[in-house]
């Protein structure tokens, strides 16, 4: 269906290839997943297959891209439009219309589709994807996971043989990206349809792929076989991690498939994971009381309680909407807040009492966009107006900051074309500059893959040990358990657990991570406390 | 039973602004303050009738304001800037005359304010307040962007290029409130004005340009602008039948509206324009293929609705009837004006749109029903 023959791909300016002499086969009703980490080429790749690299992005493509018989020298993406459906990560910036059912529509009109075809398909498309109690809901009032469905039907209707997905899920919560993925998958079952799918949640989709396509980064990729390829990938999701470290063969690929094969480990195992229990957490260093956000007749924080200590990372999470960035903002004391009291700092001042100079040396904050904070044309030029602002009382320079968070950023460059890591780490180095003894970051592990979330784990981690208060809200359950030693849980702007990371995360099946799920009911949540426990207990003989 | 033409769905969108521009014409005909407020009655009696609760069907109320303010400025005006000492018909009150320089002659400010004057001002602002009230009416009930799906197939890119930018505004409303909140996270509450605009203007510019391409991209990708069967040679016969054609029309406007002008060279002018137009988006509609989802029927409410509009309008004009001082009474001297038959008698048909158009379809708002519903219930 899709054929790669020796393609390698180079951009205007750029030193190397990013892709360079790939050539692979996508059969028909593969459900074909691209892995690799953040910059190794899986966009390029994916717009290689309808055409807009390069015809859009411009760059020079040698080699060959065959689609349905079609090459892509030969046929731009319009003119693919026909075989090739693409869905993008962000749904939104792709609608062309404004309502679900006319953006269903669109690429059919496009290709001329007599309207009693149209009609009977958007139909069916509505109920394949269960759309259709939405259809006349306008397209920017549903949620992430809705607007990413309705992404998918739209290039579905088209009848396209190939769907192309580009991290659908980065944008979503777990629970629709679970959703998202089930839909992909029955697409596959059902449709025999050919879907291409990069993915940072490989948990979710790696039992029902049929081929992983690995780019390790220098411009080659390697197809094959999934567990095969697990072997060889530096990116794998928790549970194909305990396979290795246990030495499963093959490899398994689902909790399911683990969990087969865990009884054997489960015995070698001793009760409790060892190592000192957590340090007893610091002072506290904010304490909010009665927290009251509304906006209008909606209520997004309803009088919840938060307290922070000192050298501990504190997990904010929840559903979306159920208040936690509100609450984030409002004891930083630049959002809204229509009630309650925040004391922070060894003075217990309230931060919204003070100007917004003097509230972040109190409570830094990471928002959900970061480069919302970057307006400089260069990297350095923000670093140095971050020394400016936050003046002489603080101890470290940005730079400096910069460079422990994430050594060899170009201070030449632009922070817009920083990757996403990147950018939260010039943001976090900006905010603490400050030296706020509070430090809040919202949903910081958008768009970053296993990699950039470990060094943000090891980044948060060295922040409590230097004293500083950290809040994280967080979507991600592995991620939390990783980084995070107390989970508050909210609900309805209502905070509904406040306890232990271990007690939280191991007392639901929705927040256990996957390696929980798998040693349970051992209460060990993450691979390397698995490790540690193996390497303090001998081995079998 | 009722039959399938008048089941809840919204009525085409040109049905509605021929009825409302058949409305404006009647109105600028006329300044009888009884016709006047017949045909506000009429549009409003519709409007609360015909409207949905859609974003764009919300706005009839600042087109009343609207309204409103241009009669208080007519009167204002008339009330300040008097005719004179030597003002005629009754005399209301008298103003303090204000001294104005020898070179600002012509204007006074000040003096006797007679009845006639207030009147006539007020009549001419309710006149316009009318022709206001019409577009608005139009602009309740057509959804501009259905309105914009009508248009022919030559002119479908402006129809694209003003649907995505009427859905951009609000993301760049957003972007800019999210990047304001965002600076005082940096301290930068307050400070220069330049650094300020700045320090908002380049992250959302950014933000919208992203955005663009992507939108671009997702665009491409999704069959936008296939070529199909245009050849570069029958673009350019397009581009130039159009081109000739709004030269046509615009010299024939200024030929019909300049009275020096023969009559006859105005309206050929015309004439010869818009054939060329026509001509051009005949042909340009050929190289377009596209087809359209649900199209708007047309069905019998919309050619009563449509007609209704468009025979009052030519109540108004003929003259034919009912004596044509009848639309446009005299204020000297006072008296009540009469009410002509025939003219009263059209506006009131086109109340009809408000009896026997569909009601307005509503979005359904039940509840999600069966597995939807239990697996909202479930997380």
């Amino acid at each position: 269906m899709i054929e790669f023959d020796r393609v390698s791909v180079r951009y205007q300016g750029a030193t190397a290839p990013v892709l360079a002499d790939v050539s692979l086969r996508i059969d028909e009703g593969e459900l074909c997943l691209v892995i690799g980490h953040t910059g190794s080429g899986k966009s390029t790749l994916l717009g290689a297959i309808n055409g807009l690299v390069p015809h859009f992005t411009g760059g020079t493509l040698s080699g060959r891209v065959v689609v349905a018989g079609r090459d892509t020298s030969a046929f731009p993406p319009r003119e693919l439009a026909d075989v090739v459906g693409l869905v993008g990560q962000d749904p939104l910036a792709g609608f062309v219309t404004d309502t679900v059912e006319e953006e269903l529509a669109y690429t059919m009109e496009q290709l001329a589709i007599d309207p009693a075809a149209m009609r009977a398909r958007c139909e069916e498309t509505l109920d394949l994807l269960g759309l259709a109690d939405l259809r006349h809901r306008e397209l920017r009032t549903l949620s992430g996971g809705q607007q990413q469905k309705v992404a998918i039907g739209a290039a579905l209707t088209a009848h396209p043989s190939v769907l192309v997905l580009d991290e659908p899920t980065s944008a979503l919560d777990p629970t629709s990206a679970e959703d998202v993925l089930a839909a992909v998958t029955r697409l596959v079952h059902d449709l025999g349809i050919t879907v291409v799918l990069a993915e940072h949640r490989l948990e979710r989709v790696l039992y029902c792929a049929d081929k992983i396509v690995y780019l390790p980064g220098d411009g080659s990729a390697a197809a094959g076989d999934p567990a095969a390829m697990m072997e060889l990938a530096t990116i794998c999701p928790p549970v194909v991690e305990l396979g290795k470290l246990a030495g499963w063969q093959p490899l398994p690929l689902s909790v399911r498939d683990a969990r087969r094969c865990a009884p054997e480990l489960r015995a070698r195992l001793p009760a409790r994971p060892p190592g000192a229990a957590a340090p007893p957490p610091g002072q506290v260093a904010l304490a909010a009381k009665g927290i009251v956000v509304r906006y209008g007749p909606l209520v997004a924080v309803a009088g919840a309680a938060l307290a922070l200590h000192r050298a501990e990372v504190t997990a904010l999470m929840g559903r979306n909407g159920s208040g936690k960035s509100s609450l984030l903002w409002a004891i930083q004391g630049s959002g809204r807040r229509d009630g309650g009291t925040v004391h922070a700092g060894s003075e217990g001042a309230d931060p919204a009492a003070l100007g917004p100079a003097a509230a972040r040396r109190l409570v830094g904050l990471v928002p959900q966009t970061p480069a919302d904070l970057l307006y400089l044309d260069t990297v350095g030029a923000e670093l140095a107006q971050a020394d400016k602002d936050a003046g002489r009382q603080a101890g470290r320079s940005a730079a400096d900051l910069l460079d422990a968070l994430a050594p060899g950023i170009s201070r030449g460059g632009h922070p817009r074309d920083l990757s996403a890591g990147q950018q939260l780490a010039l943001v976090l180095a900006i905010q603490l500059a400050a030296a706020p003894a509070v430090i809040a970051l919202d949903e910081p592990t958008r768009g970053l893959d296993y990699q950039a979330k470990a060094a943000l784990t090891r980044l948060l981690a060295d922040l409590a040990a230097d004293g500083h208060a950290v809040v994280v809200a967080t979507h991600d359950v592995e991620f939390a358990t990783a980084a995070c030693q107390r989970v508050v849980v909210m609900a309805e702007g209502e905070i509904v657990t406040d306890d232990q990371a271990a007690t939280v995360l191991t007392a639901s099946p929705t927040f256990a991570p996957q390696v929980a799920k798998v040693l349970a009911p051992l209460p060990y949540l993450t691979v390397p406390q698995v490790a540690a426990a193996l390497c303090a207990v001998p081995g079998p003989a | 039973m009722t039959p399938r033409a008048r089941l809840p769905r919204a009525l085409h969108p040109v049905a509605w602004w021929c009825w409302a521009l058949g409305l404006a014409t009647a109105a600028s005909r006329t300044s009888n303050p009884l016709l006047l407020v017949l045909i506000a009655a009429v549009l409003g009696l519709t409007v609360t009738l015909r409207r949905t609760q859609a974003p764009w069907a919300r706005g009839y109320r600042y087109y009343l304001l609207m309204a409103a303010v241009v009669i208080g400025i007519r009167i204002a005006f008339s009330v300040v800037f008097t005719s004179g000492p030597e003002a005629a018909g009754a005399i209301w009150l008298h103003l303090p005359v204000v001294r104005v320089p020898s070179w600002f002659t012509g204007v006074r400010i000040g003096g006797p304010v007679s009845a006639q004057a207030v009147l006539s001002a007020a009549i001419d602002g309710a006149r316009l307040a009318c022709l206001l009230c019409c577009i608005g009416a139009a602009n309740t009930l057509a959804n501009p962007k259905r309105a914009l799906r009508v248009l022919p197939g030559a002119l479908y890119e402006l129809g694209v290029a003003v649907t995505v930018a009427l859905s951009v505004a609000p993301q760049l409303v957003e972007s800019v409130q999210r990047v304001r909140r965002a600076r005082r996270l940096r301290g930068h509450g307050t400070g220069r004005r330049f650094a300020v605009l700045k320090g908002i203007a380049i992250p959302v510019l950014h933000d919208a340009l992203e955005r663009s391409l992507l939108l671009a991209a997702a665009m491409d990708a999704r069959g936008y602008g296939r070529t199909c069967a245009a050849t570069a040679a029958s673009r350019r016969v397009t581009a130039g039948c159009l081109l000739a054609g709004l030269t046509c029309l615009c010299f024939g406007c200024y030929e019909l509206l300049d009275p020096t002008v023969p009559r006859g060279l105005g309206a050929g002018g015309f004439a010869a324009g818009a054939a060329l137009c026509v001509a051009g988006l005949v042909l340009g509609g050929r190289r377009v293929t596209r087809s359209r989802y649900r199209p708007d029927p047309w069905e019998w409410p919309e050619w009563v609705v449509a007609g209704s509009g468009l025979a009052c309008a030519v109540a108004l004009s003929l003259n034919v009837g009912y004596n044509p001082a009848a639309l446009n009474p005299v204020l000297y001297p006072l008296h009540w004006p009469t009410l002509p038959a025939v003219p009263a008698a059209a506006i009131l048909v086109t109340a009809l749109a408000a009896a026997i158009t569909p009601p307005a379809a509503e979005p359904l708002s039940r509840p999600a029903v069966g597995a939807q519903a239990m697996a909202e219930a479930s997380t």
